[in-house]
């Protein structure tokens, strides 16, 4: 056994300062993918056919393909493209974005279908015009069922976030290999980083149960 | 105040209403009785367009629901409607039930909303329940709830939908005692029932109905002691 944890002391907080940088781009990609992937679900469940027929393509297409071909494509392919020099941290919003309202329209489209068809016919009974029935009534409760699915989406989201290191953005993954490098070992950063991800998703998810708790006054 | 001209309406191949033509007027309480499955529940989800008639009018104040540039929203509010099911805002306190609609959809003011939803929950004897949540009511009282949530839109006409299929027998009572208010108020009542009592007490008019047909139209004294068909007749017997 060679383990030397003292060595790498001097980088530790250039590691954590990765924390805020995945945490950052997480949460973006996270806000965008929640309300593009809410008007996803919409389009599903909704009559047009044309909007129905996007939302399953753009799902099929997201679900479809490996999220890291999904990075590469906006960070090296859209550049030759367009010439638009795009930033390493805007092409990993767009690709985790657009890749989680893939699987979060789906789960809001569950939930959504999950809501007791009773609470619409009541809502139109008393003439509640179809956007505030879908703002007030519907999707507040479709929320409360899909928050464990929700909250595994967001878990999944913070820990795939380590891709992005394959395109230079320094989040706590590359950092660890950037530190590994540096030093010539690597079990110590990337076990060092590894207890920091473990550490965010269990905060992740202790939030996620207090919000449970939360929604369940009405129960 | 309502009038259903020639009304049909088809799931698919299945005709469950066939050609019912039937006038309301203002103050009028009718009932609508029949077998399972003779298509009471569907008729009054065409009359607040729940159900989309497949063919016929249905004119209320001379506005054809029927007709898509008719503005519906607007319409059912003026007619209110009430579940087997009760189908409350479960994530709503009780207050919340009753004001919700008339602040979102007719825009009146939370403090006027408020006070006239308390003065409603005071007349079906909830009052103390106004920040409960529906989960916590009985089955009598979510659908009182939901018969006060109806009345605060202030609709001209109320429809029914088996309103005590639901509950537990002892709690029959609390919400046909809410109703027959209701009706006494002057209130136009529209009411699928299996309740004959309630039906042949409080209603003015009974309107039959067997197999998607409207049979027989009546007094409830006439239509109870003496029907004009064997169908009705056959009916009244298994039940009474």
């Amino acid at each position: 056994m060679n383990l030397d944890f003292g060595q790498i002391t001097p980088y530790i907080p250039f590691m954590l300062e990765g924390i805020w940088v995945t945490l950052k781009f997480v949460f973006v990609a996270l806000i965008f993918g929640f309300i593009l992937g809410t008007l996803l679900a919409l389009c599903k469940i909704g009559s047009i056919k044309l909007l129905n027929w996007f939302a399953i393509v753009y799902t099929s297409i997201f679900r479809g393909t490996p999220l890291i071909l999904q990075l590469m494509i906006f960070y090296f392919a859209i550049p030759q493209l367009t010439g638009y020099d795009i930033s390493p941290f805007l092409s990993a919003i767009l690709a985790f974005g657009l890749n989680s309202a893939a699987y979060i329209s789906e789960i809001i489209r569950a939930g959504i279908q999950a809501v007791d068809k009773g609470q619409t016919e009541a809502a139109m009974a008393l003439g509640i015009p179809y956007k505030q029935m879908m703002k007030d009534i519907i999707l507040p409760q479709a929320f409360k069922n899909i928050l464990p699915a929700l909250m595994n989406e967001v878990i999944t989201l913070t820990k795939e976030s380590a891709l992005v290191s394959t395109i230079s953005v320094l989040d706590l993954m590359r950092r660890a290999q950037v530190v590994g490098s540096d030093i010539y070992r690597s079990f110590e950063p990337l076990l060092f980083v590894g207890f920091i991800y473990w550490l965010m998703v269990f905060v992740l998810s202790s939030i996620g149960k207090v919000i449970e708790r939360r929604l369940k006054v009405s129960d | 105040m309502i009038r259903v001209e020639n009304l049909s309406k088809s799931f698919g191949k299945n005709e469950v209403l066939t050609n019912i033509s039937t006038q309301i007027s203002k103050g009028e309480v009718v009932a609508i009785i029949g077998p399972s499955g003779s298509g009471k529940s569907t008729f009054l989800r065409c009359l607040n367009v729940l159900e989309n008639p497949s063919s016929g009018k249905i004119l209320v104040e001379n506005h054809d629901l029927t007709d898509s540039k008719t503005p519906i929203h607007k319409m059912r509010q003026q007619i209110g409607m009430v579940f087997q099911h009760f189908h409350l805002f479960p994530h709503m306190t009780v207050l919340e039930n009753l004001t919700y609609a008339p602040m979102k959809a007719k825009g009146v003011k939370k403090q006027a909303a408020e006070q006239s939803a308390r003065s409603l929950l005071h007349k079906v004897g909830l009052s103390e329940k106004e920040s409960a949540y529906p989960s916590s009511l009985s089955g009598g009282q979510k659908q009182r709830v939901a018969i006060a949530r109806a009345l605060a839109m202030e609709p001209e006409l109320m429809l029914f939908d088996e309103p005590t299929s639901a509950l537990d027998p002892e709690m029959v009572k609390e919400v046909l005692d809410v109703m027959k208010d209701l009706a006494k108020s002057g209130m136009t009542m529209i009411v699928v029932t299996h309740e004959m009592g309630f039906a042949r007490e409080v209603a003015d008019r009974i309107l039959f109905l067997d197999h998607g047909v409207l049979l027989e139209e009546g007094k409830p004294n006439d239509f109870f002691t003496n029907p004009k068909t064997e169908r009705a007749k056959d009916f009244l017997d298994k039940i009474l």
